[in-house]
């Protein structure tokens, strides 16, 4: 026992002698938080837009003025030809333009229908169609207005409710995602690299032929980086608590729970990783492309899963970040009860079990 | 003396195990897995409907609802609390609860209530989700007065829209460019850095130190070959968007050898900061993380750049991925010339000339 305290006393000295990594792994969740809370949005704004108007009469400036007042929009550009369009939208002065054909109000008036055309920078497609839609919304709404004659209409009245975060705050989609993700960085590739550099530094060896048992050097290494995954989930928790106002509507012991399990999960593999590999870079190499990459793209904290093709979707079920992600979405957000959660728990269970009976087999073979 | 040590590199990357297969396999994966994940519509929603009414209108409109890819019906339910109850257990995503003589009142009364309730916990895809649902609804309404009425008015303006660059609206062809920014930071910037602090851990430093070769020269040494490598990799992403992708630049692939050239010269300087600064790998890889991902978060790659607040926007310009991925975007959607592009390539060169000279700067410091 006594041993194992030392091992573990070394393995926090050296931890905390690297402040420049010591201080990155606790402002990281800080900083990602901050990105994906205030900067980083899928939200379409401040949108420039210019102008072609053949008309210029009433109708159209109204429509004009109703655009510039909109948030969406503002208007950049005002053109006298098609031809200008083009060049606009090369040098990304604009990415939407409304152009209006002639006699608009005239037309309207007498002919019942008038022109209006509206190009569409769509290099960004899904931005392209949002302000269409914005677009064709204000427009319409607009001349709506203008003309009062409306028939009565039958009507289906719908109620959209939206279940868990009737204020659409994006918090509360990203902070699961964001623990999901530290965890992994922290306990998967930190854990990985650290014991492979004793391999390559060839210390290694040393250890494992000194008295003190395999495990007890394994597991000293990673307390540490348990102890400090703690400590990242608790800032974010209260930072999103306090700062953010994401709630915690669920039972704290099965979140904590399934916290513990995850971070096991994650250093599991983290040892797995170690034992394949033979240098740091290789581990680095492994852990980036097979784990970190797709806990951050499968995981569901940017984009939906379940409009990917079938195998990304088969890959996502191989990733313990996402089951991870998706029980704590439910016991924290959602506020259900555990019994919701047990299909997550089972996965994590099952993978934890799975990654240790690869890694002692693995482990063992190399002490042969 | 610069071309034996550029030598030497290149011969130990293609002895490393691995790393050959990475830088050639690296961008291969990347480019053609990231496109397909990196997707913000919203496709297989899963409905639940309640019926009370079971009348020839609820099932039609039903029918509408789950007529395309965007909204599958998993089941239908008894009643609403039975069908949250699959909300809460994520079988389901979204639950439209249609009342009892919901026919009977839209024909007479004209006037029918529905409820839709949709998960929201990812607010966008719970709005996008919902509108689309309600879009819908607001359709067979349209359709059924029609109908009932009697009329077909359609006099009005009559909008048309033009998509111009990507008249398929396909997110790849937005995404693919961009990732070649991503993939070309990682290698050209990134490995060089691990590679550097490598021979700082083992010591190899020390005695480059005391040899008759210069520091510029090693390090030189140390960044041509990935250098190299990054237009290898650039010409293997325009293979890939090209045969894979159908994507075609619409301006000059001249063009984008020479933006990624500048940009190359300036990532590896970054590579080159951080490796000054660090002095073990888990330090340098650390560093690099949390770099890269404010880098790549802020650049708009994944989210668009005109829609963060400005003082996110700020920090976004001192990134020099933002303009190359702009760049990107442009030459291969727009045809943009380059002398569309001109204050994109004096900024990046600007960067080059900043970020190399701290480089050099903050290496003597330490030595």
């Amino acid at each position: 026992m006594k041993e194992f305290l030392t091992f573990t006393k070394k393995e926090f000295l050296h931890i905390f002698r690297d402040t420049w990594t010591m201080m990155i792994i606790l402002v990281l969740p800080l900083v990602m938080m901050l990105l994906f809370g205030y900067a980083v949005t899928t939200e379409i704004r401040n949108t420039n837009i210019g102008i072609l108007d053949y008309s210029k009469d009433e109708t159209t400036r109204s429509i004009i003025n109703r655009v510039q007042e909109s948030e969406y929009f503002t208007i950049s550009n005002y053109f006298n030809s098609y031809d200008e369009i083009d060049q606009s939208f090369k040098s990304s002065e604009n990415s939407l333009v409304i152009v209006f054909g002639e006699n608009f109000s005239e037309n309207l008036l007498h002919l019942r229908k008038a022109d209006i055309q509206i190009v569409a920078d769509a290099s960004d497609p899904n931005a392209a169609k949002t302000l269409v839609n914005y677009l064709s919304n204000i427009i319409g709404s607009t001349l709506k207005d203008l003309n009062k004659t409306t028939i009565e209409n039958y009507e289906i009245k719908p109620e959209l409710k939206l279940l868990y975060n009737p204020l659409m705050k994006s918090s509360y989609n990203f902070v699961p995602g964001v623990m999901g993700f530290i965890i992994i960085l922290v306990c998967a590739m930190m854990t990985s690299i650290s014991i492979v550099r004793e391999k390559e530094k060839g210390t290694m060896e040393l250890l494992l032929a000194s008295p003190t048992s395999p495990i007890t050097i394994i597991v000293s290494k990673l307390i540490p980086y348990f102890v400090i995954s703690l400590i990242n989930i608790i800032t974010i928790f209260l930072v999103s608590y306090f700062i953010m106002g994401v709630p915690i509507n669920g039972s704290l012991f099965w979140i904590f729970i399934l916290c513990i399990l995850y971070i096991l999960v994650s250093l599991s593999l983290g040892i797995l990783i170690s034992t394949v590999s033979d240098t740091q870079l290789m581990a680095l190499v492994i852990s980036a492309i097979l784990l970190l990459m797709p806990s951050m793209l499968l995981s569901g904290m940017l984009f939906n899963i379940e409009s990917m093709p079938l195998i990304l979707q088969g890959i996502a079920q191989a990733m313990p970040a996402k089951w991870f992600i998706s029980a704590i979405r439910k016991l924290m957000i959602m506020g259900v009860d555990a019994k919701y959660v047990l299909h997550e728990f089972g996965a994590l269970l099952l993978m934890e079990v799975i990654i240790i009976g690869i890694s002692l087999k693995k482990f063992k073979k190399r002490l042969e | 003396m610069l071309g034996y040590l550029v030598e030497k590199e290149f011969k130990q990357i293609f002895r490393d195990k691995l790393l050959p297969k990475v830088i050639l396999l690296f961008p291969f994966v990347a480019l053609i897995l990231l496109p397909y994940a990196a997707n913000f519509e919203v496709e297989n929603m899963r409905l639940v409907v309640v019926d009370n009414d079971n009348s020839s209108y609820s099932k039609e409109l039903v029918g509408k609802l789950t007529a395309n890819n965007s909204i599958n019906l998993i089941s239908m339910e008894p009643t609403y609390n039975a069908a949250l109850d699959l909300v809460h257990s994520d079988k389901a995503d979204m639950v439209i609860n249609i009342p009892r003589d919901f026919e009977k009142d839209f024909v007479i009364d004209k006037k029918a209530n529905i409820l839709v309730a949709v998960n929201s916990v990812n607010g966008m895809k719970g709005t996008m989700g919902g509108m689309y649902a309600l879009s819908i609804i607001k359709q067979y309404q349209d359709e059924k007065t029609s109908e009932i009425i009697g009329i077909n008015d359609n006099s009005g303006v009559e909008i048309k829209t033009i998509y111009q660059f990507n008249r398929e609206l396909d997110y790849k062809f937005f995404m693919v460019p961009a990732l070649m920014v991503m993939i070309l930071t990682i290698i050209s910037g990134f490995l060089p850095a691990f590679n550097i602090v490598g021979e700082k851990e083992k010591g190899n430093m020390e005695q480059i130190n005391v040899s008759p070769v210069t520091r510029p020269i090693f390090i030189l040494s140390k960044l041509i070959p990935y250098w190299i490598i990054g237009m290898v990799i650039m010409t293997i992403g325009f293979i890939v968007a090209r045969f894979f992708y159908g994507i075609i630049p619409q301006g000059s692939i001249l063009t984008i050898y020479l933006f990624s050239f500048v940009f190359t010269l300036a990532v590896s300087g970054m590579g080159l900061i951080l490796s000054n600064y660090a002095s073990t790998y888990q330090q340098v890889v650390f560093m690099m993380f949390f770099f890269i991902m404010i880098l790549i978060l802020m650049s708009g790659l994944y989210t668009p750049f005109n829609s963060m607040p400005e003082w996110a926007q700020k920090i976004g310009a001192f990134s020099p991925l933002t303009y190359f991925i702009d760049v990107m975007r442009c030459v291969y959607l727009k045809g943009s010339k380059l002398t569309d592009l001109l204050p994109q390539l004096f900024k990046l060169l600007a960067f080059v000339l900043v970020i190399n000279s701290w480089a050099v700067l903050s290496y003597r410091k330490t030595s």
